[in-house]
């Protein structure tokens, strides 16, 4: 029985004792005796006593019996020798797997032959394709398999259904007038509530573990010196005497292009979109207000992929002609640079820095403002002097979340600031940064294991790791900010 | 006007000025509040360019050149041995191009025999016609033998020409159209053969080396499957965390971590959702690579943390009086949260959940990661087959040389930039029309 | 007590006699302390409430008068840090005690606020959402019933009888604060606690709630915490003064304004203090 026709059962027999229990309960109301809980909360109860222990046994069941047929065929496979026409274990498991589920297509009483060859045919004409170095001897195992599969499905089916009637059953003869069915519902509620805020936190681990893993097996073959404190990012090739076979992977260049990159973007956006807060929070009348901030906000719902392309169609090709025009030859500003990178990713934080100062600014109190305008001193001068270095902590917090932004950005970069990780100071060259290169070692066709894809782990973990502190502490300076203020 | 006044006035005049250098604190106080007006004009001009340029280049992709030949399926070119009773397969390996070929030398009126003039139509029309016209004999053998009329894509070149983006100065060797097809187009478009139709494939074709016969259509339908899937499972779970966090949680160390998480996972960068994605979804679980399903998972996880911290807010507005009414009548907490709370809060986690999926809709880079960036050309039938995504197919487009690929891009822009904008423009409206004072 | 005119007086005091007659205890507290986090706001409070009759606490503010109250019901549960010790009974039955249940509990125990809080739904929906909850009307006639009976007992039905679907948020301050009371009555509670219901209120408003508080004392047993000492003296039967968390003095209303046993509750009604 397929796991799908037990879950349906189990959800009928919710449905069922739901009924049964709401009728019982409601019989008892008799006016004899105030009942505790409305007679739908009995029923819920017993829809919930009925489903969730039977549907969590049957997920467990599953996951269960699927590492057991894993391993069970893994046993029944022959001994791996060195001529093993197939190339490893893990290759042989999964043919045999996907044998197995063709052959349950086929009719039940059609003899088996005993050639892979002869097995193909019936098995085509079903609509099933195989990969053509299953082996012969791998047919009675699939069968065997099949049969040990079908065996679990069927006691699992029973053990799940006799758990869900027994919930129901234990359900419905708990009812009775004064039984808090409500209080048990309503605490099974808030158990999913727990759950789903917890979700947040398995997101977090499963991000470290899931880095921290992959890292850890980069870095057997790379050591974490060549990786933290190489200079070089040649990754395809070995650089001849250093490095070993693999490449180097040097994390230098890819961190300075990130940071150079961010650093031109943080010249572009802090300025223009600070200005623009205090403008918003001071001079600006409300009805310029009205048409100019949803304007910034819908900026900031344009997807960065927009931005790099207007990067690499338009702005790119303008300044490499504007340079090449100014210097009447060869230009001295190329299509991908950093200079076109940061600015086109600073006019991406315009709006996120302006957002964020702008609530910064507006919770200095009022009383600081009138004091100094009370002295007679003009609104940019209260401003200047006041409000800014009131608001400086929170307006540093909200730099940083905003260079945190930029650090993380990936298709701008990708598209614009170009792949060869070059080490430069001159701003009108390509450099290449940690997400470009993640992008470029994960979307090729790279075996996974190797160190050329693990890579893109160890250096989401060290993005991830540069981005968790900046967040951590810009968060940390921002809500004490505003604490101040409350 | 009293005696006091001007007893008062008097007396100010009387007292010494001081100089305060007032005018040079006021050109400082109009500089500044210039600065500040350039700033944001140097925003919105950004924002105009930005729009400008990308509508000029892509307008232009919402027509597509077509021509329009009477086709003579003819049995000798499709089926000359007579043999498709027996063997269906002839009728898809047919010659169809020559079909199309044929029509148009005869409608030309170029000599059937004159092969280095007939050579030169290569490139004229799209490949497309080849499935296009095999469909036509597949829904219905009957037409063989017949005469119709079929509207045949033009080939990209062709179509640029036809749009007037082909700089005809350039010397022929140099350009893709020759002087020979430009003098064939200008004579179907004097007929009226050819003409600029509004391109329906560009919203229904899938995957295509040829740009002309190359769409959104699995694109659109994968970000529908992610949209449908980060709706389902991030609003349920983000209203549900948010619930607890806000009504139900103590103050302990617990709740302060999941807090801290949440805060921390809205500024994560996105990639590094795509790498958890491929690592634990795809090689860990073993899900199926470049599907919907997967995609839609790892923006679920991404969108959650915005959805949460909107749907907290719009929680907490909800005055605390609302909650004592409730309670004090006997509500039960779960009854006053979801009799009273939650439909007042509704308006504001909706405005939160819409700008998360819109966020979600344009993002590109946990995807590439994920095996999205792929060569699709069939539509994907369930969220677990191969599919694309809207800003991942402006990315490949992106990747293309073609001038034409240029032109979709910017047209595929111009879509996703309607469909953001709309729900942006719908979440501030809602935000403005639902907003409550207590 | 210069402000309270002799006719009013001698009301209180005629009721008193009446209601002399069947004294039975409804609730007791029995050495109340409240706690929030480490702060002690509530010291050891004796306190009976008498069935069918209007109690009304007194004192300055930050008293603990209303934190009493809110014991009353258990409202405190949903402050994190609060935590009450002693005894409150409920027809002699501890309900603080672990087979009571808190939503049961504040059905029969209903409570009216300082600030009207009409949920932002039609005055009907209102009015039905307590009944509706504890299941008290099976059928839509019942509920219209429940609803039409509920506001003729607030005394607003007139005012309100055309308009059942508007919102109850559209009413003025004393309509609100009488659809409240009326949205408690639906409930049928036993006892029913009001915290300042007309500290809010125009003194017409004020007025038109104190005669309904009245009328409801015939069904109803009525905790009231007011700081207006004449409201005290109109509505009440049995007064208890409350100063710095602890209970001063408690006793008839008539004795508490004309002869009072402690100093601190002279000086509070001629108003040295408060």
């Amino acid at each position: 029985m397929s796991s799908l026709l037990v879950l349906a059962i189990v959800i009928a027999i919710g449905v069922v004792a739901f009924f049964i229990g709401r009728q019982r309960a409601a019989a008892h109301d008799n006016g004899a005796v105030k009942p505790h809980s409305r007679a739908h909360y009995h029923g819920w109860w017993a829809f919930l006593l009925a489903v969730l222990p039977a549907v969590l046994l049957l997920a467990v069941w599953t996951i269960g019996s699927s590492f057991y047929l894993d391993r069970h065929i893994r046993a029944a496979l022959p001994e791996r020798t060195a001529d093993s026409k197939v190339a490893s274990e893990a290759l042989d498991v999964s043919l045999v797997k996907s044998l197995a589920k063709g052959l349950r297509k086929l009719d039940a009483d059609t003899a088996l032959p005993a050639t892979f060859a002869e097995l193909q045919p019936p098995l085509a004409a079903k609509g099933v394709a195989l990969a053509s170095d299953t082996q012969d001897y791998m047919i009675p195992i699939a069968v065997e398999a099949n049969a040990v599969q079908s065996r679990l499905g069927l006691f699992g089916a029973v053990i799940t259904l006799a758990l869900s009637i027994a919930g129901a059953f234990y359900a419905l003869r708990q009812i009775a007038p004064r039984a808090r069915a409500r209080n048990n519902v309503e605490k099974l509620m808030l158990w999913g509530l727990l759950a789903a805020s917890t979700i947040a936190i398995l997101t977090t681990v499963g991000i470290v573990l899931s880095m921290l893993f992959q890292t850890i097996t980069f870095f057997e073959s790379v050591s974490p010196m060549g990786f933290f404190f190489g200079t070089v990012w040649d990754p395809r090739f070995a650089a001849a005497g250093s490095g070993g076979s693999q490449g180097q992977f040097g994390l230098i260049p890819l961190l300075a292009g990130t940071l150079y990159i961010a650093l031109v973007a943080l010249v572009v956006a802090v300025p223009v979109g600070l200005m623009s807060a205090v403008y918003m929070a001071e001079y600006a009348s409300p009805r310029v207000r009205s048409v100019v901030k949803p304007a910034l906000e819908l900026l900031a719902g344009i997807p960065t992929i927009v931005y790099g392309i207007f990067a690499v169609v338009t702005l790119g090709p303008f300044l490499r002609d504007l340079s090449a025009a100014l210097t009447g030859g060869s230009p001295f500003i190329q299509g991908q640079s950093i200079f076109t990178a940061g600015l086109v990713m600073g006019i991406m934080l315009i709006p996120v820095v302006s957002s964020l100062s702008d609530d910064i600014i507006t919770a200095v109190p009022r009383a600081m403002r009138d004091g100094s305008l009370g002295l007679g001193a003009t609104r940019s001068e209260t401003i200047k002097r006041v409000i800014l270095p009131a608001a400086l902590p929170g307006i540093v917090g909200a730099i940083l979340l905003t260079a945190s932004r930029a650090i993380g950005e990936t298709m701008i970069v990708v598209l614009a600031a170009g792949v060869a990780a070059n080490l430069t100071v001159n701003p009108f060259e390509a450099m290449t940064t940690i997400t470009v290169k993640i992008v470029n070692q994960l979307t090729g066709d790279l075996e996974f294991n190797s160190p050329q894809t693990l890579v893109a782990f160890a250096l989401g973990l060290t993005l991830f790791v540069l981005t968790l502190v900046m967040n951590i502490v810009a968060l940390y300076i921002v809500r004490k900010y505003r604490e101040q203020y409350e | 006007m009293t005696d006091i006044s001007m007893d008062t006035m008097a007396r100010a005049v009387a007292h010494p000025r001081r100089d305060i250098g007032l005018k040079g604190r006021y050109a400082a106080e109009r500089r500044f509040r210039i600065y500040g007006a350039v700033a944001i004009s140097v925003g919105l001009a950004f924002l105009a360019i930005m729009l400008i340029t990308i509508v000029s280049k892509g307008y232009t992709a919402f027509w597509q050149t077509t021509v329009t030949l009477p086709i003579n399926f003819d049995e000798k070119v499709i089926d000359p041995s007579n043999k498709r009773a027996t063997d269906p397969s002839v009728l898809i390996k047919a010659n169809y191009p020559k079909l199309a070929e044929n029509a148009l030398v005869a409608k030309l009126g170029i000599n059937p025999d004159d092969k280095p003039m007939i050579q030169k139509l290569k490139g004229f029309l799209s490949e497309g016609a080849r499935v296009q016209l095999r469909n036509i004999v597949a829904a219905d053998p009957s037409v063989i033998g017949t005469t119709r009329n079929v509207d045949i894509l033009a080939a990209a070149n062709l179509d640029s020409a036809f749009k007037g983006q082909i700089d005809l100065s350039v010397e022929e060797a140099r350009r893709k159209v020759s002087d020979q097809q430009i003098a064939w187009m200008d004579k179907l478009k004097a007929d009226g053969a050819m003409a600029e139709h509004f391109n329906t494939g560009l919203f229904t074709y899938g995957a295509s080396s040829r740009p002309e016969t190359s769409g959104m259509g699995v694109a659109i339908i994968g970000s529908f499957y992610m949209m449908v899937i980060v709706l389902l499972l991030a609003l349920p779970i983000g209203v549900a965390a948010s619930i607890y966090l806000e009504e139900f949680a103590k103050k302990n160390r617990l709740t302060d971590l999941i807090e801290v998480n949440i805060n921390n996972l809205a500024a994560v960068p996105s990639i590094v959702f795509g790498l958890l994605g491929l690592a634990v979804f795809i090689n860990f679980l073993g899900m199926p690579r470049s599907a919907a399903f997967v995609g839609g998972l790892v923006l679920t996880l991404m969108t959650l943390p915005t959805i949460i911290i909107a749907t907290r807010a719009a929680l907490a507005a909800v005055p605390p009086s609302i909650r004592s009414a409730a309670l004090g009548l006997g509500a039960s907490k779960m009854q006053m949260v979801f009799h009273h709370i939650l439909p007042l809060a509704a308006p504001g986690i909706l405005t939160g959940t819409i700008i998360g999926l819109a966020r979600a809709l344009g993002e590109t880079a946990p995807l590439l990661l994920i095996g999205m960036v792929a060569f699709v050309a069939d539509y994907p039938k369930t969220p677990f087959d191969p599919a694309t995504a809207l800003p991942v197919q402006i990315y490949m487009w992106a990747n293309e040389a073609e001038r034409a690929f240029v032109e979709r891009m910017s047209g595929a822009i111009i879509i996703l930039l309607v469909f953001l904008m709309a729900m942006n423009i719908t979440a501030i409206v809602l935000r403005r029309r639902f907003e409550r004072r207590w | 007590m210069n402000i309270m005119t002799e006719q009013s007086l001698e009301n209180a005091v005629g009721e008193k006699m009446s209601a002399k007659s069947n004294e039975v205890i409804k609730m007791r507290g029995d050495k109340v302390g409240v706690f929030y986090g480490e702060k002690q706001a509530l010291f050891d409070v004796n306190l009976d409430v008498r069935l069918n009759q209007v109690t009304a606490l007194i004192g300055p503010s930050g008293c603990g008068k209303s934190t009493f109250l809110r014991c009353l019901n258990r409202m405190n549960d949903t402050i994190d840090s609060a935590r009450v010790t002693g005894k409150i009974t409920l027809d002699e039955e501890d309900i603080y005690d672990k087979s009571i249940d808190v939503v049961e509990l504040r059905a029969r125990v209903g409570m009216v606020f300082q600030k009207p809080n009409p949920f932002p739904k039609s005055i009907y929906e209102n009015v039905a959402y307590g009944p509706r909850i504890h299941g008290l009307a099976k059928r839509k006639a019942d509920m219209d019933q429940v609803v039409e009976s509920s506001l003729k007992k607030a005394a607003i039905w007139n005012e309100v009888k055309d308009r059942l679907q508007e919102p109850g948020t559209g009413l003025s301050g004393g309509q609100q604060q009488r659809l409240c009371i009326a949205r408690a009555i639906a409930v049928s509670p036993e006892v029913i606690l009001m915290d300042e219901p007309c500290s809010a209120l125009d003194p017409i408003a004020t007025a038109r709630v104190e005669e309904l508080i009245d009328e409801l004392r015939q069904n109803y047993t009525i905790v009231i915490v007011t700081h207006s000492m004449q409201q005290a003296a109109r509505v009440s039967q049995r007064t208890a003064m409350f100063h710095l968390g602890y209970l001063v003095e408690e006793g008839a209303t008539d004795k508490m304004f004309t002869n009072p046993d402690d100093q601190r509750t002279q000086d509070y009604i001629t108003g040295r203090f408060g």
